[in-house]
């Protein structure tokens, strides 16, 4: 495996030798690599690859289902989040998810953003509404909404839900952000707005995006990690793996010469 | 002659298909109709009003009112659901998201077969189990506790023989159980995961997952079944038969004896002497028809369907 | 204690409190689970299944009476009731569809269904028991039937409109006519679970007692003459429980186990087919 797994930036999530199954079939093979901090990094690679699997290593997505297993270790700033009884209740805090459908909340596209800032305990409600402003216009959708914040958040289209998906979890200040395949559900235009943002938050979080589209990774990310069937092919900077990979594989699936 | 033979058999089972269709439609009608027909000398002789707030039911007398069985009928599906709707609620978290994970098939599974269990088997538990037990266990209790509050401790006095409107509440409250829990954990398990997990990755924890999300969403859905369970508590009769006492009064006390509506149907209506009397059975039935109609059509098509959708 | 904290607290007493409220009212009914067996198989023999009825003060005799009454109304129920709501349920998922009428009596369907056992009970009296003159088996069926149809109807419907609209239309550019498709194909499709939806609608109905009192009636001889009045399980129970003798209640428990594994075999004997056909 020719990858290099420290890259010349400080590292905000070392992952070492992570082994993870679901029950007794192994999903990922010891991957190891680190995360840039305030990059974006992109996990590409074909369906069941373990991109996502992978994701949802970062913020233990995995522990709300049973017989699931990890080995190895996932350092955040040099803390091990694979512990048996590490919190994951503030580890979610730290680190934000956005998914491949928008997630609107039940309620109202005021209370949507709100509702994380809420569970760290926020009951000031200036500051309430001060940030959630901040984080519906950071998320470019304060424009189209601030007229109705008390609307159900059922009525927004597919592209603002997943804009106001993005406004609450960047609301909470994540240090991390992790974004599963966010525009697969949405129209052009809708995921050309989605891929804005995602630039907009370079150097000022660390993020890592699933994609199955290789010119958004190509678009967006500084780093990509090119995955197949459990193992991490190869990783490193963008525009190097883009333009001449050094695996075999690699090659095959970036120009589109796979089975 | 064998594509006649075909369209023969073609429009016979359509018409066939309809006829049942139609059938269907008349069966529904023919209930009311009949049920009204039947009971219209009751009608005649006590009109609406009166029947319904009348407490006097006298049959040597041929007096019939109908507040007693209505009264009974009422109270007793009332703190059924009171008593039920909160534990159903705690099973149906559980089973969705705390329970482990082995468990939740099989315990469901369970709950679903409690909920196939024939109510009457209910009655005769009550009838020779938990009646014994109020008497001697609960009731002294009562007594010492509920019935020392001044104005609503008198509704917790008497001395039965553990039989009456309580019990039989209680009873009717464990035999709609089972079923509501499991409309409820259908209803919370409807919330897509994808919803839930987005809660999470926020720091939520299970409860909070549970009151923000899971909850709202599934509300309309549990409230629906909530209704429903009311509608199959209204038109019990097995579960409470046993054990309501059949006194055609109103209790003092909800330890006392009283009846209901299908508890004066299944104790009276074979031995109805006259028409007058007979007619007043069908009158109550069809009240409790008009009853578990309007609940069914509040139920179903104003929270249920808005679920569907 | 900081809002974490906090959360993670109620979190924990919110768990605790659910599981103690599952815990309390799963006992009851383990209670009477515990009790129906015990009670049950206490007094279950070979006597209780080819006994004839017991005299009142008898200790000996069985329930072969009700146990063939109980066979033979269920039996019939389903002979009136499937057909109909099997052929309901087709109309409005074939012809029907999404149109006015069938929508309509698909509420209706869930509003029959609903009804009051007892009030079916009253109106089966109505309209047969007291024109005739006496009590009588084929009323208690016909009782059960007017439960079962809606039940029938509504799974028919909903297992013939998941059967994929190609497959019909492969039948017509075969030529086929709409009842040869519906009967060769659509039928054929959805077959599994139609037996599943009239396994679980006799579960159903199978125990009901209400609308058996005023109906089939009782009968403490052994008859198998549908137009006489004729002992279920149910009733038998009903009137066996309430009976000042002791091997009579014993009885009743008997006839209560029987009952149960009777509803409960079905019901799983359902549950399991659609397992099998969905799980494939």
């Amino acid at each position: 495996m020719a990858y290099v797994i420290n890259p010349d930036e400080p590292a905000k999530i070392k992952v070492e030798n992570l082994n993870f199954y679901y029950g007794s079939k192994q999903a990922l093979k010891n991957i190891s690599f680190n995360v840039p901090e305030k990059k974006i990094t992109a996990l590409i690679g074909p369906s069941g690859c373990g991109k996502t699997t992978l994701l949802r290593c970062f913020n233990r997505m995995h522990d709300l289902y049973p017989g699931n297993k990890y080995e190895g270790r996932i350092l955040l700033d040099g803390e091990n989040i694979l512990e048996k009884d590490y919190d994951l209740i503030r580890l979610r805090s730290r680190v934000g998810m956005v998914f491949q459908k928008p997630t609107a909340f039940p309620m109202s596209i005021f209370d949507n953003v709100a509702y994380g800032l809420r569970l760290k305990g926020i009951k000031n409600k200036g500051e309430l509404q001060d940030r959630v402003e901040k984080a519906l216009k950071d998320a470019a959708l304060w424009e189209e909404v601030k007229d109705r914040l008390n609307d159900p958040a059922s009525g927004l289209s597919g592209g603002q839900q997943q804009r106001l998906c993005i406004a609450r979890a960047i609301a909470v200040e994540p240090e991390v952000l992790l974004f599963d395949e966010p525009t697969s559900a949405l129209d052009p235009i809708s995921t050309a707005k989605i891929e804005e943002l995602v630039v907009s938050f370079r150097d000022k979080l660390t993020i890592i995006i699933v994609t199955h589209n290789m010119q958004q990774a190509a678009r967006v990310s500084d780093y990509t990690a090119f995955m197949y069937m459990g193992e991490l092919i190869e990783f490193n900077r963008t525009d190097e793996i883009f333009v001449k990979p050094k695996e075999k594989l690699t090659e095959d699936y970036i120009t589109g010469r796979f089975g | 002659m064998a594509g006649q033979r075909g369209f023969w058999a073609d429009w016979s089972f359509a018409k066939l298909a309809l006829g049942a269709t139609i059938l269907v439609l008349v069966i529904l009608l023919a209930v009311f109709v009949v049920l009204y027909k039947e009971s219209s000398l009751a009608i005649s002789t006590f009109g609406v009003w009166k029947f319904i707030t009348s407490q006097v039911w006298n049959p040597p007398l041929d007096k019939f009112g109908g507040a007693p069985a209505i009264f009974g009928s009422v109270v007793s599906t009332v703190i059924a659901i009171t008593i039920a709707v909160p534990v159903a609620i705690g099973i149906a978290i559980f089973l969705t998201e705390i329970a482990p994970h082995f468990l939740r098939t099989p315990v469901g599974v369970a709950v679903e077969l409690l909920a196939a269990i024939p109510s009457i088997i209910y009655g005769m538990w009550g009838l020779f189990f938990f009646a014994p037990f109020m008497r001697d266990k609960v009731q002294p209790v009562i007594h010492a506790t509920l019935g020392k509050i001044p104005v609503i401790g008198q509704w917790f006095s008497g001395y039965t023989p553990g039989i009456g409107l309580l019990t039989a509440s209680i009873v009717l409250s464990i035999m709609i159980l089972p079923f509501t829990a499991a409309i409820a954990r259908d209803s919370f398990k409807m919330v897509p995961d994808i919803l839930k997990e987005s809660a999470y990755a926020l720091g939520a924890t299970k409860w909070d997952v549970m009151k923000d999300v899971v909850i709202p969403y599934a509300k309309l859905g549990v409230i629906g079944g909530i209704i429903l369970s009311l509608g199959r508590a209204l038109g019990e009769t097995m579960a409470v038969t046993f054990v309501m006492g059949n006194q055609p009064v109103i209790p003092k006390s909800l330890l006392e004896p009283a009846t209901s509506i299908t508890v004066t149907l299944a104790n009276e209506f074979t031995e109805a002497d006259t028409d007058l009397y007979l007619s007043s059975l069908f009158y109550l039935a069809l009240i409790l028809f008009v009853m578990s109609f309007l609940v069914i059509v509040i139920g179903k098509f104003f929270f249920l369907k808005r679920v569907e959708r | 204690m900081d809002a974490f904290q906090k959360r993670k607290l109620i979190n924990a007493i919110i768990l605790v409190f659910s599981t103690l409220a599952a815990l309390f009212g799963i006992m009851w009914l383990f209670w009477i689970l515990g009790t129906l067996l015990y009670k049950g198989f206490s007094t279950l023999s070979l006597d209780v299944f080819l006994g004839d009825p017991p005299a009142p003060g008898d200790s000996s005799g069985g329930l072969k009476h009700a146990i063939v009454g109980q066979t033979l109304i269920v039996l019939l129920a389903t002979v009136i009731g499937i057909p109909i709501g099997i052929l309901a349920g087709t109309y409005l998922s074939e012809y029907g569809k999404n149109s006015r009428l069938a929508n309509f009596v698909r509420d209706m369907s869930d509003v029959m269904m609903s009804i009051p056992s007892i009030v079916v009970g009253t109106f089966i009296y109505a309209v047969l028991v007291k024109p005739v003159g006496h009590f009588m088996g084929l009323a208690g069926s016909l009782s059960l039937a007017v439960m079962m149809i809606p039940i029938v109807l509504r799974t028919t419907d909903d297992m013939l409109r998941m059967v994929p609209p190609e497959l019909r239309e492969a039948g017509y550019a075969l030529g086929a006519t709409k009842f040869k498709v519906i009967k060769d194909i659509v039928y054929r499709a959805a077959i599994t679970g139609i037996v599943t939806g009239v396994i679980l609608s006799v579960a159903r109905i199978g125990g009901e007692t209400a609308p058996l009192l005023f109906t089939s009636f009782n009968n403490n001889f052994f008859t198998t003459n549908i137009f006489q009045p004729m002992a279920s399980l149910t009733v038998t129970m009903y009137d066996y429980a309430m009976s000042p003798y002791k091997y009579w209640q014993d009885l009743a428990w008997a006839a209560a186990i029987i009952l149960t594994f009777g509803v409960l075999g079905a019901n799983i004997l359902g549950r399991v087919i659609a397992h099998y056909k969905f799980k494939r």
